[in-house]
C-alpha cells in the first residue's frame, strides 16, 4: 500500500536529514538521537490528542499501555504490538517482531549499528503520547535481530521517588530482562 | 498545575467573577474524576454534566483523555439550553483543541492563540445567548 511507504520513506529522510545537517561533534555526543527523540515527543502529544478524542475514558495505566499496543501502534504502525510485559510497577515492555521501520533495512545482524537511529523517534512518539495522558516516562529501545525491537517504558511517578526508583529501576530491569 | 489554557466571556463586564467560578470548579471536576469509581455516572464518558448549579448561573464540565478541563458557565435564565446541546458544545471545543495541538506554531501548554479557536468559540457563544 502507498501510503504504509510515505511515512517509512519521510522518517528515513528526516534521520539522513538530522545527520547531514548535524555540526562538530553532535553525533557522538548524541544530539541527533536526542533531536529526533523531541521530534517523535511532539508528534506524539498531537496524535494521542486526535486518536483519544473518540475514545472512552481510561481506567488506569495498563488500560493506557494496552491502547498504545493496539489501538495506536495499528493506526501509526498498521500492526499490534506483539507482546507487552510488566512488572506492575511501572515498567512496560514492547516487543515488535517486525518493526515497520526497520523491515527494509535488514533482516538480521546487517546494519544493526545504525537500528538505534532508526528508532529514536518512536521512543519519543511513545513518549509524547503517555505524556500528554499524564504519564511522564523514559523510554528506550533495543534491537539484537532486525527487524524484532523492544521498547522499555518506565513510568516516573514523583520526583522524590524517582531518586530511589532510579536505583531499583536499574537493578530490576536487569533482573526482569533475564526472564526474557 | 492549573492554570487557563484559554478563557472567554461574554459580556466582557465582571470577567473577573467568572474567572473565579470557572477556577472553584477545577476542584469539583477533580472530585469528579477521583470518584467515577463509585458514582453512577459512567465513568467511560467524557462529559462530566452540570457541575454545581449556583443561583444565577450552572457550570457544567467534560475532561478529555488528556487530562484536559472544559469547563462552561451559562446563565441559569437561559433555560432554553439542553444537556445534549452543551454535549455537542464540549464535542466542537475538543475538536477545535485538537486542532490546535496539530499546529505547528502552538507549543503544548502555551495559552491558545489561534484565531481560528477563537472564531468558533465566538460563534457557539453568539448561538448561545
Amino acid at each position: 500500500m502507498a501510503d504504509e511507504a510515505l511515512f517509512l520513506l519521510l522518517h528515513n529522510e528526516m534521520v539522513s536529514g538530522v545527520y547531514k545537517s548535524a555540526e562538530q561533534g553532535e553525533v557522538e555526543n548524541g544530539r541527533c538521537i536526542t533531536k529526533l527523540e523531541n521530534m517523535g515527543f511532539r508528534v506524539g502529544q498531537g496524535l494521542i490528542e486526535r486518536f483519544t478524542k473518540d475514545t472512552a475514558r481510561f481506567k488506569d495505566e495498563l488500560d493506557i499501555m494496552k491502547f498504545i499496543c493496539k489501538d495506536f501502534w495499528t493506526t501509526v504502525f498498521k500492526k499490534q504490538i506483539d507482546n507487552l510485559r510488566t512488572n506492575h510497577q511501572g515498567i512496560y515492555v514492547l516487543q515488535d517482531n517486525k518493526f515497520r521501520l526497520l523491515t527494509q533495512m535488514s533482516a538480521g545482524k546487517q546494519y544493526l549499528e545504525h537500528a538505534s537511529k532508526y528508532l529514536a523517534f518512536t521512543c519519543g512518539l511513545i513518549r509524547g503520547g503517555l505524556s500528554n495522558l499524564g504519564i511522564k516516562s523514559i523510554v528506550t529501545a533495543e534491537v539484537s535481530s532486525m527487524p524484532a525491537c523492544k521498547l522499555t517504558s518506565y513510568f516516573l511517578t514523583n520526583v522524590f521517588s524517582s531518586y530511589l526508583s532510579g536505583l531499583v529501576v536499574f537493578v530490576s530491569c536487569f533482573c526482569y530482562l533475564e526472564d526474557i | 498545575m492549573n492554570y487557563p489554557l484559554y478563557i472567554r466571556s461574554v459580556p466582557t463586564e465582571n470577567e473577573l467573577k467568572f474567572h473565579y467560578m470557572v477556577h472553584t470548579s477545577l476542584d469539583v471536576v477533580d472530585e469528579k474524576i477521583s470518584a467515577m469509581g463509585k458514582a453512577l455516572v459512567d465513568q467511560r464518558e467524557l462529559y462530566l454534566g452540570l457541575l454545581y448549579p449556583t443561583e444565577d448561573y450552572k457550570v457544567y464540565g467534560y475532561v478529555t483523555n488528556s487530562k484536559v478541563k472544559f469547563v462552561m458557565v451559562v446563565d441559569s435564565s437561559n433555560t432554553a439550553l439542553r444537556d445534549n446541546e452543551i454535549r455537542s458544545m464540549f464535542r466542537k471545543l475538543h475538536n477545535s483543541y485538537t486542532d490546535v495541538m496539530c499546529n505547528p506554531f502552538y507549543n503544548p501548554g502555551d495559552r491558545i492563540q489561534s484565531r481560528a479557536f477563537d472564531g468558533m468559540v465566538t460563534s457557539m457563544m453568539i448561538q448561545v445567548c
